[in-house]
């Protein structure tokens, strides 16, 4: 609210800029503080003598000689066989986004495009189907999967993740494509466009930025997921985050708590870069929905 | 668009949908008739020159014979929704006959794992929702406030936390929570109570919960109370100013009616989200203490000697009535506009 008649005072200016700091202090603090002692030996970490050691690196500096140390790194993405877990994400992720996508324009661009009242009661069953904790689907999964032999692979879980993961796509989406005017589709079809064209030459070339919101949200959601992943694949095919998880399993021996605490910083790392240059995007796409419908 | 046209652009998603999430809604209802098969067992007649001795043991062979054959289990019907790890009808009626007081009743039913997990779960969403509304409009009103240029990496820093997956953000502050944590230590040192930790105190971890959550989720309602702000009118907070409307009553009068609708879509979509609580619960190890039903879902599934399908099963399919509970206000007022607008 900056305009000329709204005149703050400056004790509530303090106020809010105290409130702001001190707020993003408790947002971003723990991951500053993981990153940092990433770094340390876990005596350092977690420091059962004194806490003061995580930043001073008494033991990092006895242990290994110098006060930052990436054994952690090196140890959980070799020994722990964190490089195979990150590929089997990035295989889950490029194949979940770009079939999302896929599936969800098509959808939703219908959606948009019906007057008729199934649109709306998809629409709705939809918003049905969103609110599904994903536990009680794997819960529904894991039996005829074990059957038809089907567990544990990457496919499987590639399917179940878009599945899972088109609800809210088709939601995204279809505010998306109510915002391009229908007059659009009108003109292509009266040119002889049939519909397959309209929307594959018409409408996409001006959906773009829906389009990317959307992927983002499907990479986030693909990215993130753990209870599909660490129930849906075998040791073998884990993603980052059931993989982390497992680390914490096994935290009596000594290298493996560390090993889950640079394995979370590896995991979150380019999930930050890529908000930091998409933030626009992500917020778009998070009050489309509320703002528009 | 013609119904043959909208069938052949919806039914790739349609198809995904109804495979993946109706069908599997269906199997999890069929699954929860069902419970595992009871062990066989045999007698084994063991002698030996003191004389014979007959004792039962476990006939593994006919066991995954009949495991085999019947892979689904055996026909419970509602016995497992009934049993003593859900809605545990024996007991209760139990409790209430042999029970003095009504306290106490209480008391002996919430330690069942079914009512345990529900209470928790319902606790839960009812502290962090209202609490990610507040938090999340206030900081929304608070960056609102600040200077244009520097709003993008504030807003940046201030979701990091809904970016993050549950099982990591969790980590993450457990890591400094737990006893030999940056935080955790020095509250002992405060407390002077070495012994003061996370895990020995069941409200503690609630609490502890509970905050995670607010922290979580609050992002979420930030980005969008934010956006929304944006469309407020400004003619009508000029004129309150100009009659000298304070700004706690401008906030109350004209920004908050002005944003009512999306309140609701995130409360609605908040609690959604909250319901299924169940990472944290694994990222803060408080399995001992605190329980949700999307947890006890987890702990059937990944059960040691067998997977209880038919348990797991009852659990989602009870879990799934929840949400339906929560969700029918929305529903039914959906419904009565829809037929009002036709």
């Amino acid at each position: 609210m900056d305009y000329g008649l709204d005149k703050k005072t400056t004790s509530l200016k303090t106020f809010n800029t105290i409130f702001i700091i001190v707020w993003l202090l408790i947002a971003c603090f723990p991951f500053i503080w993981t990153f940092w002692g990433s770094f340390k030996v876990r005596a350092d970490f977690f420091s059962r003598s004194d806490w003061w050691y995580a930043i001073s690196a008494f033991n990092t500096l006895i242990e290994t000689g110098g006060k930052f140390t990436t054994n952690a790194y090196s140890q959980a993405w070799t020994e722990g066989e964190f490089w195979k877990a990150s590929k089997n994400t990035v295989i889950v992720t490029v194949f979940v986004v770009s079939i999302s996508l896929f599936l969800g324009t098509l959808g939703a661009y219908a959606l948009s495009r019906s007057t008729r009242n199934y649109a709306f009661w998809l629409l709705i069953l939809a918003l049905i189907f969103r609110a599904m904790p994903h536990i009680t689907l794997v819960s529904g999964y894991l039996f005829p999967f074990f059957e038809l032999q089907i567990w544990g692979i990457l496919p499987t879980t590639i399917v179940v993740l878009v599945a899972i993961n088109q609800p809210f796509t088709l939601w995204l989406l279809y505010s998306f494509f109510k915002t391009v005017p229908r007059e659009l589709d009108e003109s292509a079809l009266i040119d002889g466009c049939s519909y397959f064209q309209t929307f594959r030459h018409i409408i996409m070339p001006v959906m773009w930025p829906g389009v990317i919101t959307a992927g983002l949200f499907s990479l986030m959601l693909a990215y993130n997921d753990f209870t599909v992943t660490a129930l849906l694949l075998n040791q073998e095919n884990h993603t980052m985050v059931p993989k982390i998880q497992s680390y914490l399993g096994t935290n009596q021996h000594e290298g493996n708590l560390m090993w889950a605490v640079s394995s979370v910083v590896s995991a979150t790392a380019p999930l930050f870069i890529l908000v930091m240059f998409f933030q626009r995007q992500i917020i778009s796409g998070l009050t489309a929905g509320a703002i528009k419908g | 668009m013609p119904n043959k046209t909208f069938f052949w652009f919806f039914l790739p998603t349609g198809l995904a949908m109804i495979l993946f999430i109706g069908l599997p809604i269906i199997s999890t209802g069929i699954q929860s008739f069902y419970a595992q098969h009871d062990q066989i067992v045999k007698e084994v007649k063991k002698c030996d020159p003191f004389g014979c001795t007959v004792s039962i043991v476990v006939d593994n062979e006919e066991t995954s014979k009949i495991r085999e054959a019947k892979p689904l289990g055996k026909f419970n019907g509602f016995g497992t929704y009934t049993d003593r790890n859900h809605l545990a009808v024996e007991e209760i009626k139990k409790f209430w006959n042999e029970t003095e007081s009504f306290g106490a009743f209480i008391d002996q039913v919430t330690n069942l794992p079914f009512y345990k997990a529900l209470i928790f779960t319902l606790t839960y969403c009812l502290f962090v929702t209202p609490n990610v509304l507040l938090l999340g409009f206030i900081i929304a009103l608070s960056l609102n406030a600040v200077a244009r240029k520097i709003r993008g990496p504030l807003i940046f820093g201030t979701i990091l936390p809904m970016i993050v997956t549950p099982l990591v953000g969790s980590l993450v502050l457990f890591w400094m929570i737990d006893s030999q944590g940056i935080i955790g230590a020095n509250i002992q040192n405060l407390m002077n109570d070495p012994y003061l930790s996370l895990k020995s105190s069941k409200t503690l971890t609630w609490i502890t919960i509970i905050i995670y959550g607010i922290w979580h989720h609050s992002p979420f309602a930030f980005v969008v109370f934010y956006a929304a702000l944006q469309t407020v009118p400004q003619e009508p907070v000029e004129a309150a100013i100009i009659d000298g409307a304070s700004r706690f009553q401008r906030i109350k009068h004209i920004v908050l009616p002005h944003i009512y609708p999306v309140v609701t879509f995130v409360a609605l979509i908040s609690l959604m989200d909250n319901f299924r609580v169940f990472e944290p619960i694994i990222g803060f190890s408080a399995e001992g203490s605190a329980q949700s039903l999307s947890w006890l879902i987890y702990d059937n599934l990944v059960n040691e000697e067998v997977i209880l399908f038919g348990s797991a099963a009852a659990t989602s399919i009870m879990t799934i009535v929840g949400i339906a509970i929560l969700l029918a206000p929305v529903l039914i007022r959906t419904w009565k506009e829809f037929r009002i607008a036709r």
